[in-house]
């Protein structure tokens, strides 16, 4: 397992990995908003951790295809499929190596933008760590609908569609530790955490009968 | 007996393609496929490797079509990663073995065709596995090459290995069985019978 999350690594950082689109996607995303939204400050603090977690969200959205889709066209999918690793620790390196490219980077990246859209003082420990324990989730979740589509040309629009509604409760959860962020949120904080460790646990399984399924 | 199948029916594309499937490989084996394109050669090996069903035997490697080989990274970054899944690191004597050492610091999105397919190949060397399921291993490699990978395959039968191997090519291997995949056409009432047995 170690050496698929090497290797993933090195690809994503390679030529056309897709490291620097997701993390250029996020800076976009989120630097635009003030451009839009005007010199608020007021209202740039109050929407900030919702475009934060919006941004880091549709940014995780646009790599999920290449979890395993990369590896399906060239025929290691189905090498590692027969190899003694089982398809559940194929889905979870995968998972893994995926939020090290995006849902950490994304994390420190949150960081200097909370202070381009007026984050409040207070909120930035709870921004990082609810990045921190949700982009996980993100992930295993968008791994699931990777997954599934894998044998789909261009199946991006299904999975966005697949996975998006599975998104909501992270979404909601994470960016409502940050709002609360003056109120102490730790149990908020703990649902977001709880999402996770459910994602990380449940979701190889399914991703392994999902590629099953595709690669019969 | 390394894998010993019997009774064995095929689907794809959820037609029935093969019916009543029996072979066996014991160490040192070599068994080759024979058939027509379209007669069920690689959903047979697919079969075998647990691709499309349960697995016969944990110790199978299987190459299919595709190389498996990733272009950004260099011929021995694409070995060493195998070497790292399969736990058997044995590059350097491979890319011997298969004539990959002068290329090994190319991008393996710089190679030829025929190129990646030995790439592609030399990660069954590095799997450990003792069975070989090989589908069209020779597709897009010379004269030269196919003896590379042909003497690598009688290396491996001649180690206690087995291979099943799928091929138009004569590989010259001596001891190899041939196995002609249209003995087990379905006909129209196999597929019939298994859908009464409650198969479907």
């Amino acid at each position: 397992m170690k050496s698929l999350i090497l290797r993933d690594l090195k690809l994503a950082f390679r030529s056309g990995g897709g490291f620097a689109l997701t993390l250029a996607f996020f800076l976009i995303v989120v630097m635009f908003v003030p451009f839009g939204v005007g010199a608020n400050l007021e209202l740039l603090s109050r929407i900030a951790p919702g475009i934060l977690w919006i941004g880091a969200l549709l940014s995780c959205l646009l790599s999920l295809d290449r979890i395993f889709q990369l590896d399906w066209e060239d025929g290691t999918l189905e090498a590692l499929a027969t190899s003694p690793i089982p398809l559940s620790g194929i889905a979870t390196a995968k998972a893994c190596a995926h939020w090290i490219t995006t849902g950490l980077p994304i994390t420190i990246a949150a960081i200097p933008l909370g202070y381009l859209l007026n984050l409040p003082t207070d909120a930035y420990t709870w921004l990082i760590a609810s990045l921190a324990l949700g982009t996980p989730a993100l992930s295993f979740i968008g791994a699931f609908g990777a997954a599934i589509t894998v044998g789909i040309k261009r199946g991006g629009l299904l999975l966005s569609l697949l996975v998006l509604p599975l998104y909501i409760p992270t979404l909601m959860l994470g960016a409502q530790v940050v709002a609360t962020g003056t109120q102490n949120p730790a149990q908020l904080l703990a649902l977001v955490a709880a999402i996770s460790l459910l994602s990380i646990a449940l979701i190889p399984p399914a991703c392994a009968i999902a590629l099953r399924a595709n690669l019969r | 007996m390394l894998l010993n199948v019997s009774n064995l029916n095929c689907m794809r594309a959820d037609k029935l393609i093969l019916s009543n499937v029996s072979l066996s490989v014991d160490n040192g084996d070599c068994l080759i496929l024979r058939g027509p394109n379209g007669s069920g050669k690689t959903t047979l090996l697919r079969y075998l490797a647990g691709l499309s069903g349960g697995r016969y035997n944990n110790n199978i490697a299987f190459s299919g079509h595709l190389d498996g080989v990733k272009s950004t990274l260099t011929v021995r970054e694409n070995l060493e990663f195998w070497a790292g899944i399969y736990g058997f690191d044995q590059v350097n004597n491979v890319m011997d073995q298969l004539l990959l050492t002068s290329l090994q610091d190319r991008a393996a999105g710089d190679m030829s065709a025929g190129q990646k397919r030995r790439l592609g190949l030399a990660r069954m060397l590095l799997t450990g596995a003792s069975v070989w399921l090989m589908d069209e291993p020779t597709v897009s490699l010379d004269t030269a090459t196919s003896e590379v990978i042909a003497k690598a395959i009688k290396a491996h039968c001649e180690n206690g290995g087995a291979a099943i191997i799928s091929t138009h090519i004569d590989l010259d291997i001596p001891r190899a069985r041939i196995l002609t995949i249209t003995d087990f056409t379905a006909k129209p009432t196999d597929h019939k019978n298994l859908f009464l047995e409650g198969v479907f």
